[in-house]
């Protein structure tokens, strides 16, 4: 290699990359928040920062709190964390700093969020935690967490199956794809499920693997499912995407899905939707992102110094093949 | 007597023996556990069983690894083939998305070709940074590894696109004459490589770059050129890799795809018997060590191994063919059990041929 004679046009080179990447780093961080002071002309002023925009699910959640900060007269400081902490920190003590009147997001990790949370507390500004909660043993830090509840998605899903195999005769064999491994959703929905099924004896989870809630995973976990198992009659995976790269695999062994296996699984994504109501999944507990409405009445309740449940769960519901067909042109995401 | 025992020492001492053994291992343990692993049926007018899966399965992995191979033997690492694979096949799947007939073949060419190009652009880009800049390998291609993935789903929007193309389906899934199509891709790709590394001079004069590259310099050979050669290889490789991964199913996940392919990647080499440190390298046994990496996951889901338990049985297999892949591990064994009986002392490690 050339190392030893190192000409010094390579390092302009070099420097010229460094400098553009800078360049490039320091526009788009200038993009992602707006700074200025408080609007004070008598509306409410919410300060949100969110996780990122990691998935489709993430950018319905901030679509969804964008237009109902909008519809509910409530001007939103709008903040993206680009999944670190430390931003959201400094997105935090801005809002302290500009006197926002609420200050709502979603964080990125559970632990170390003690001393920001303080801070806030001591301005007198509520804290909302939405989506993913937050471990301070001290519980008067924030005002409440909204966000889903898995468990009772898990539940949800597993209720939907014990009552359509209620008469049915014989051990009905159920595989499940699970999510990654040691996540919340993950654990959550499996036990949830487990319990709901637990009613009723002969429904056996026969298989259980981890699909890491990628398609890939999904295909290539139920690939060895169909071989293993010549009597596969339900698959409950944890997300839409585990389910979609399901079929697949369901179609290459020669089965129709929906019809030879019955899938059940959460979320509720276009694509999903889409597939319930092509009749390839028979039910979807929904995980909804659409969150925002009852965040700004939240932030109003706040606000007005009103008393709030320290735990409020997002309005969710469940889709049949047939209330697929009727939600879908509306779906968001 | 003696015949016997030089005939099994050859055998043994062949450097694809251990990671055939392996495999055997591996495959007759998930036979024992289910009697039907290795059943194969025709169905569809093609070959269908979990062997068909594991050949299936591991065509990227195949891919990727073969590039990586040339890589480390130049004596440098590729950590973006991962991003790599996620970048070309969201670029191929994003084009063909946006077309009107999504079926149409010249469509489809299209968009690979931008997945290859975009490929062929980022590879000579880690190629420019090693050979003519002079960085570390593991430090340039670790700029693409986490800036890509990033430029991954800049072109995805953080999306997961769904494509309905039969044409690029058939990358993934489909079938010539009863085989999958992309274990084919896999292995025509390899019998490229091979011929060009083995039946040329390239092949010794990339395996001399990567034993002393200043030496081979000075020899007269151009090792700038081969060791940018190699990272723009891995590249191709990677996304002709992301065009399968994509198309098995039929979507483009910025996030998920390729996600840790390259430490599979480089896993498979070290299998294979090709040293990290650089030189000697064979592509043979890498296909092995790839093929090895893909049954181990095939046999956690066909026994139905606990997702906890999972990642520590992987572990303890790896751990177990990496030292019985290790001459010095296998000498110190043998050692150990003949230390009375008259056998000559172990040899050293004989010079190894060069495979065809």
């Amino acid at each position: 290699m050339r190392k030893m004679r190192m000409p010094s046009r390579p390092w302009h080179a070099a420097a010229m990359a460094l400098a553009t990447v800078l360049l490039v780093g320091s526009v788009a961080a200038c993009g992602n928040s707006d700074t200025g002071d408080a609007g004070n002309d008598g509306k409410i002023v919410l300060g949100f920062s969110q996780v990122g925009a990691e998935s489709g699910w993430r950018t319905a959640n901030t679509t969804s709190i964008k237009e109902s900060a909008a519809a509910a007269g409530i001007e939103l400081k709008f903040d993206d964390a680009q999944q670190k902490q430390e931003n959201q920190i400094k997105a935090i003590r801005n809002f302290i700093q500009q006197k926002v009147d609420v200050i709502a997001f979603s964080p990125v990790v559970e632990s170390g969020w003690d001393t920001v949370l303080k801070e806030a507390k001591d301005a007198g500004i509520p804290v909302i935690l939405t989506d993913r909660s937050v471990d301070s043993a001290d519980k008067s830090l924030y005002k409440t967490f909204i966000g889903s509840d898995f468990v009772k998605e898990g539940r949800l899903a597993g209720e939907w199956l014990v009552e359509q195999k209620k008469g049915t005769p014989g051990p009905v064999n159920i595989v499940e794809l699970q999510g990654t491994t040691g996540s919340a959703p993950a654990n959550d929905r499996k036990k949830g499920f487990a319990e709901a099924t637990a009613v009723n004896p002969s429904l056996k989870t026969i298989a259980s693997q981890s699909g890491d809630f990628t398609r890939a995973g999904g295909k290539q976990v139920m690939e060895q499912f169909l071989k293993a198992n010549p009597k596969i009659d339900v698959l409950f995976a944890h997300n839409d995407d585990m389910g979609l790269g399901a079929l697949e695999a369901i179609t290459a062994a020669g089965k129709v899905p929906g019809k030879d296996i019955t899938i059940i699984t959460i979320d509720a994504v276009k694509d999903g939707m889409q597939a319930l109501a092509d009749g390839k999944f028979n039910f979807i507990a929904e995980c909804s992102p659409l969150l925002g409405p009852q965040l700004m009445d939240l932030a109003k309740k706040a606000h007005d110094g009103e008393q709030v449940s320290p735990r409020i769960e997002t309005e969710e519901t469940t889709f049949t093949q047939d209330q697929a067909k009727a939600a879908l042109p509306n779906r968001k995401y | 007597m003696t015949d016997t025992r030089s005939r099994y020492r050859a055998v043994t001492g062949h450097q694809l023996f251990w990671p055939v053994a392996v495999l055997v291992v591996m495959l007759a343990a998930n036979t024992i556990y289910r009697p039907g692993f290795l059943s194969v049926e025709v169905n569809n007018g093609h070959l269908y069983g979990t062997p068909i899966d594991i050949l299936r399965l591991s065509a990227p992995l195949i891919l990727v690894a073969l590039g990586m191979t040339v890589v480390i033997s130049t004596g440098g690492i590729d950590l973006s083939v991962g991003s790599m694979v996620a970048i070309s096949g969201a670029t191929a799947c994003l084009y063909i998305s946006e077309q009107p007939d999504q079926n149409s073949l010249p469509a489809v060419l299209t968009g690979l070709a931008m997945g290859l190009g975009i490929a062929l652009v980022l590879g000579a880009w880690n190629g420019v940074l090693v050979a003519v800049i002079g960085i570390q390998p593991i430090i340039a291609t670790l700029i693409l590894m986490v800036a890509g993935r990033g430029l991954a789903q800049l072109i995805t929007e953080g999306q997961i696109i769904t494509i309905n193309s039969g044409p690029y389906r058939a990358i993934g899934l489909g079938h010539v004459l009863t085989l999958p199509l992309a274990i084919l891709i896999a292995l025509a790709a390899a019998l490229l490589v091979a011929a060009f590394t083995r039946w040329t001079a390239l092949g010794m004069i990339i395996e001399s770059v990567g034993g002393n590259a200043e030496a081979s310099r000075l020899a007269g050979i151009r090792s700038g050129r081969v060791v940018f050669l190699a990272y723009v290889l891995s590249a191709v490789c990677a996304a002709v890799a992301g065009f399968m991964i994509t198309a098995n199913v039929s979507s483009a996940d910025g996030n998920a795809a390729g996600l840790w392919v390259e430490l599979d990647a480089i896993l498979a080499v070290v299998i294979g018997g090709t040293a990290l440190a650089g030189g000697r390298f064979h592509l043979s046994g890498t296909i092995l060590g790839a093929l090895i990496i893909q049954t181990l996951t095939t046999s956690v889901y066909a026994m139905n191994i606990s997702p906890q338990t999972a990642l520590l049985f992987k572990a303890v297999v790896v751990i177990a063919v990496c030292l019985i892949q290790a001459p010095a591990f296998r000498a110190r064994i043998t050692r150990q059990r003949r230390a009375a009986p008259t056998s000559p002392p172990t040899p050293a490690r004989e010079k190894e041929e060069v495979p065809a």
